[in-house]
């Protein structure tokens, strides 16, 4: 039964001279094989260079602050039990007369938590987010854990800091090759890439 | 004297009849007839201020509004306008239409809409988030959007007594705690001061309630308007495990929820039944003073509805069974094992017989692509 018409018929044709001599066939694969030693290369020098991530790609979460640096979480859970990998745990805790420029709502998230183990970057939690208070950036990953006191990230890592917010500046591979070239260059961007542990 | 035999009225509610006791209104027929069929839950009116164990309460929000296409048995005319279920009686032969008739869902948008007109919405913020009746209703029954752009009115939280917090801003003036205050507690002491639009519930002159049963406002309350000053942002309602417990109390029945979190209870609450009531109210003491376990004797975990948020994250065996549906379709796609073939143990024969099957089958998937 044939499932397709792809299949070869098998000969037992005899071979021509040139075919028996072998030394023109070798020097073809040869050919083919110096060829591609001129062509363009498809590796990249990672991690001096970095391939664009494409332009929905969730790397590590932020807890975003308002244009004043307020906190914007308000600590309602719905992140948490948007979760599919009940990655995220938060403790609540009521804002102090005073505390108004800390914190937007009158609850705020006193211990915000994500196991970045858990994690898989799903996005659910940025899109249950009704503050608009989570969110992956576009830009950087979580880094590699060399000890298990790194898995946790608490609100220290996950706070956005007001001196060096995250706008995203690339949305298309082209801008994101031309702010590569930027930063390697040394130029300013609006982002500069913050050391995590 | 004669005795009058009680002579059972017979309604139809979307097309359900159903005898019922004369004297008893529209929506405990419709509550009978959602608890003796499961599946028919979807068609009892929603209440926001109506409150079985409250006498006198409900009429006041219009949340339950049905159509009457037909008075009575003897009085053919439908009713002229739609009328809320929760305060009328059902008549001989009445025919009821909720679910069924479109314009009572338009209207009850239209419900929706003015009970949300000076709702905070700080449902983040808010401590009865996923408990909350009106989220529910507005869920149910509401559009996602809001058309409203004017202000809300705004008022200062206010605390009334040492355990109970009053938010005005999202009380929708359902009169429950009014009643409950009424009824369960000797004086009157917490109503509802001024008129229409500048209406605010009040104890008066802010005198606090001392009351042994006055916790049991929190739970009447179907909003956030009235909160648990101890339980003020512990947790989400949802990130907590209820259980079922009791105790000897000389003051009340003793039967409550704990809610724990992790080992810690943070919440002490009546039980509430289907319909989110709670029959039994139990004391101050219970609710507010009884948090640690070895205060309680535990029954075991509280049954949740599987649409309720606070199932979520909670895997109990009868939880994570299959919902309705994929029951239902499985029950009407069974076919019985055909038992009649022969038991086949030889490994030769097997392997041919998988290799026919293979042929079969790709040349199914082969006619599949070709057609």
């Amino acid at each position: 039964m044939q499932l397709t018409n792809r299949s070869k018929q098998v000969s037992n044709k005899e071979m021509t001279l040139m075919e028996r001599a072998y030394l023109p066939a070798i020097a073809t694969g040869l050919g083919i094989t110096i060829k591609h030693f001129f062509s363009k290369k498809v590796t990249i020098q990672y991690p001096e260079v970095k391939r664009y991530l494409g332009p929905v790609f969730r790397g590590r979460h932020i807890l975003k602050r308002d244009a004043d640096g307020r906190e914007r979480c308000t600590a309602c859970g719905l992140c948490a039990v948007a979760c599919p990998a009940e990655a995220i745990s938060m403790v609540a805790a009521e804002r102090e007369k005073g505390e108004e420029n800390l914190y937007r709502e009158e609850k705020y998230a006193a211990v915000y938590e994500v196991n970045m183990l858990r994690c898989i970057f799903c996005g659910l939690c940025e899109e249950a987010c009704p503050k608009q208070a989570v969110y992956l950036r576009h830009d950087e990953f979580v880094p590699v854990f060399t000890d298990r006191d790194q898995v946790i990230w608490g609100k220290d890592l996950l706070v956005e800091d007001m001196n060096n917010r995250y706008t995203r500046e690339a949305w298309t591979k082209e801008e994101a090759l031309a702010l590569d070239i930027k930063r390697a260059n040394g130029e300013p961007t609006n982002v500069t890439p913050r050391a995590v542990p | 004297m004669e005795e009058t035999k009680p002579q059972l009225f017979k309604i139809t509610f979307d097309g359900i009849e159903v005898e019922v006791e004369p004297g008893t209104t529209i929506m405990q027929a419709a509550r009978k007839i959602a608890e003796a069929d499961e599946s028919q839950a979807a068609i009892v009116p929603p209440a926001m201020c109506y409150y079985k164990p409250l006498p006198a309460s409900g009429g006041k929000c219009r949340a339950c509004l049905v159509r009457v296409a037909q008075g009575s048995a003897k009085d053919t005319r439908p009713m002229p306008k739609l009328v809320p279920s929760c305060i009328t009686q059902v008549q001989d032969g009445m025919v009821v239409e909720n679910t069924t008739n479109e314009a009572v869902l338009e209207a009850r948008k239209g419900i929706v809409e003015f009970l949300l007109i000076n709702h905070p919405l700080d449902c983040p913020v808010c401590d009865q988030a996923g408990e909350c009746h009106l989220q529910d209703f507005a869920f149910e029954h509401g559009s996602a959007k809001t058309r409203y752009e004017e202000e809300r009115r705004t008022f200062e939280k206010e605390d009334i007594g040492p355990f109970v917090q009053l938010h005005m801003t999202r009380c929708i003036l359902c009169y429950r705690c009014v009643y409950t205050a009424d009824q369960i507690t000797e004086k009157r002491e917490h109503g509802v001061m001024n008129r229409g639009d500048a209406s605010e519930i009040s104890t008066y002159i802010k005198k606090s309630i001392d009351n042994d049963f006055s916790g049991n406002i929190i739970d009447v309350c179907p909003v956030g308007a009235l909160t648990d000053k101890t339980y003020r942002f512990k947790n989400r309602v949802w990130f907590s495990k209820p259980e079922d417990a009791h105790c000897n109390c000389d003051k009340c029945s003793g039967k409550v929820t704990l809610w724990y979190r992790g080992d810690e209870v943070i919440r002490v609450t009546a039980r509430k039944n289907t319909w989110g009531e709670v029959t039994e109210f139990i004391c101050n003491t219970c609710r507010f003073e009884r948090k640690k376990t070895s205060d309680w004797v535990l029954e075991g975990p509280t049954k949740v509805k599987r649409s309720s948020v606070i199932s979520a994250n909670k895997y109990r065996s009868d939880l994570v069974k299959k919902p309705d549906f994929a029951l239902k379709l499985a029950a009407t796609q069974f076919k019985n094992i055909d038992d009649s073939r022969p038991y086949i143990t030889d490994p030769e024969t097997i392997r041919n017989q998988s290799i026919e099957n293979n042929d079969k089958a790709n040349h199914r998937s082969l006619l599949n692509q070709n057609n």
